[in-house]
């Protein structure tokens, strides 16, 4: 049967992999795409490997979104999960479409979010350490921020339902 | 009927199945009668004919005289040919047209087209939250520039019907020529184009169990319009193009028998879009219906779910076996969300969360409840991935 997404897209989408919130996140990515509307959130735990590399422990993703922006924020986490910070930098929209067996060309900026959203968790992480952070990397995030002030105001109503629901929990 | 393997098709607004009884009717006309109608010959005289009793057939649906009806390859053509060709032929007598915020793009693309090539004013009206036009605001919008007012009969997204017989006499009253784009209702609804004060409407052959490839436009007798394509003399010199016979016979077959069935498949498929509605917003929090909650064709439910995208709605009920739409930015080439949800006042992501939900003449009982049954956990899978949580 001819479909719209790949085999491997459907099965991210369907089965998605490290979905969900981490509490305690070392570093969390929130961006989203002011065209399409959709929003992607990303939470890493950061770690050591052996060699005492800080590596990506864990990773997990809440989105709002198409199919694809869905199974790329599925893929993305599959990508970077146990990789070192630098390598995770290094993951591209290229090599996400990649992984999922191409996505249809309308739906390329969906890639670019995930990649963005990593970036940006990363950029957290780094910033609440105090650590280095690479210039190419404080570049993407200012251009990150800019869209996150806009996609802020648009779901303003939805983020504050939801704080305020956390708030009644606690 | 040609029912796939298990699908649960709620998409007949987008396109039906042929009925096989059309099809049948139609299929002589591909072979052995497969004469061209501008022919002298027997063979072409055959084509015409079988084209003139269809043209009967049609025109008696509505009210019109068979001279009205010039049969076209589509809605969308035969709305670009209402629009443009009114504008053209009328145009030393005023260049304002006047359209609603929420009809099919083919109208709001053809009368953006004017204002930009042409030098045409159009005026949008705008729709109430349940997405009627109102008569008033017509009647304030036309002045003595206004040649042309197309208002649909009802909205193809979410359903709503619109009043234009009260729109119908506003124009006549003050000389000004009415279109209505009946695309969803054509066969489904009443239509009557001298009670209705309409001048110029469409009808579509692929709605009702008729074949792709055949619609018309009714032209009130007397009103001046330019052809948009140029070339032979078929269709009273008002379309340009060797006539599709087989469709067409086809189109007025299907509209011929959905008239007949049209007051019992009305009240059915009304129950079953009720319980549809009702099940719908009662198993789902934070989700609406959107259009008129009555005043709305037979077949149509339109839902918002808040905190969730229309495509992955689409997706997962696709894996589960049911065919739906939506209205969401990112099921568009554009990455745009649907015109007329905004217009109805949806937030962009309320429009971005859009179901329809659209029912036919094979939807059943068992279908609806089906729908029922996965569609809330359809819904909960997606919001359990997104950000915004209930």
């Amino acid at each position: 049967m001819p479909l719209l997404y790949s085999s491997k897209v459907m099965k991210h989408f369907l089965n998605p992999k490290n979905m969900g919130k981490i509490k305690n996140a070392d570093g969390i990515g929130k961006v989203g795409n002011l065209t399409c509307g959709d929003v992607m959130w990303l939470y890493i735990k950061v770690g050591k490997n052996k060699s005492g590399k800080e590596i990506i422990k864990d990773i997990k993703f809440e989105t709002f979104g198409c199919v694809a922006a869905l199974a790329t924020s599925s893929a993305i986490t599959e990508l970077a999960k146990g990789q070192t910070l630098d390598k995770a930098l290094k993951i591209n929209r290229a090599e996400i479409v990649k992984s999922l067996g191409g996505l249809p060309l309308i739906k390329i900026h969906c890639s670019v979010l995930a990649a963005d959203a990593l970036e940006e968790a990363i950029y957290d992480y780094l910033k609440k350490n105090k650590k280095e952070i690479p210039l190419e990397l404080q570049k993407k995030h200012e251009i990150s921020l800019k869209s996150k002030e806009s996609i802020e105001h648009r779901y303003h109503d939805w983020t504050n339902l939801e704080e305020k629901i956390h708030k009644k929990k606690n | 009927m040609p029912k796939t393997k298990k699908t649960v098709y709620l998409d007949y607004a987008a396109t039906t199945p042929v009925d096989p009884q059309v099809l049948k009717a139609m299929l002589p006309y591909f072979s052995i009668r497969f004469g061209n109608s501008m022919s002298l010959h027997a063979l072409g005289q055959e084509a015409k004919s079988a084209l003139e009793q269809s043209r009967k057939q049609i025109a008696n649906i509505i009210g019109a005289k068979t001279s009205e009806i010039v049969f076209t390859g589509s809605a969308s053509e035969s709305n670009n040919l209402a629009i443009k060709g009114v504008a053209f032929a009328n145009k030393d007598r005023g260049q304002h047209i006047i359209i609603s915020a929420i009809e099919h793009p083919c109208i709001m693309q053809s009368a953006a087209f004017l204002e930009k090539h042409a030098g045409f004013t159009i005026t949008r009206l705008k729709v109430d939250k349940f997405g009627q036009v109102s008569p008033a605001d017509v009647a304030k919008a036309i002045t003595k520039e206004t040649i042309l007012v197309s208002i649909m009969h009802a909205n193809n997204e979410f359903g709503t019907i619109e009043p234009i017989a009260k729109i119908g006499q506003i124009c006549r009253d003050k000389g000004v020529l009415f279109h209505t784009d009946a695309s969803q209702t054509f066969g489904k609804l009443l239509i009557d184009v001298n009670k209705m004060g309409i001048d110029l409407l469409t009808a579509s052959s692929h709605k009702i169990y008729g074949p792709k490839g055949a619609a018309c436009l009714y032209i009130r007798s007397g009103i001046g319009i330019e052809p948009i394509l140029h070339g032979g003399s078929q269709e009273f010199n008002r379309r340009a193009s060797t006539v599709n016979v087989p469709a067409i016979v086809g189109f007025a077959k299907a509209a011929t028998i959905y008239v007949k069935r049209m007051a019992t498949e009305n009240k059915r498929l009304t129950s079953l879009r009720d319980k549809l509605i009702k099940g719908v917003l009662s198993r789902i929090s934070r989700s609406r219906l959107n259009g008129h909650p009555k005043l709305r064709l037979a077949n149509n439910a339109n839902f918002s779910f808040d905190f969730v995208e229309g495509e992955s709605i689409i997706l997962s009920l696709d894996a589960l076996g049911i065919a739906a739409s939506t209205g969401s930015a990112c099921s568009s080439d554009k990455l745009e969300p649907s015109h007329a949800l905004l217009a109805i006042g949806l937030r962009i992501e309320q429009a971005h969360g859009s179901l329809r939900l659209t029912l036919g003449r094979w939807t059943t009982e068992k279908d609806i409840n089906y729908v029922l049954k996965v569609l809330p956990k359809v819904i909960n899978n997606l919001r359990r991935i997104s950000p915004f949580k209930k």
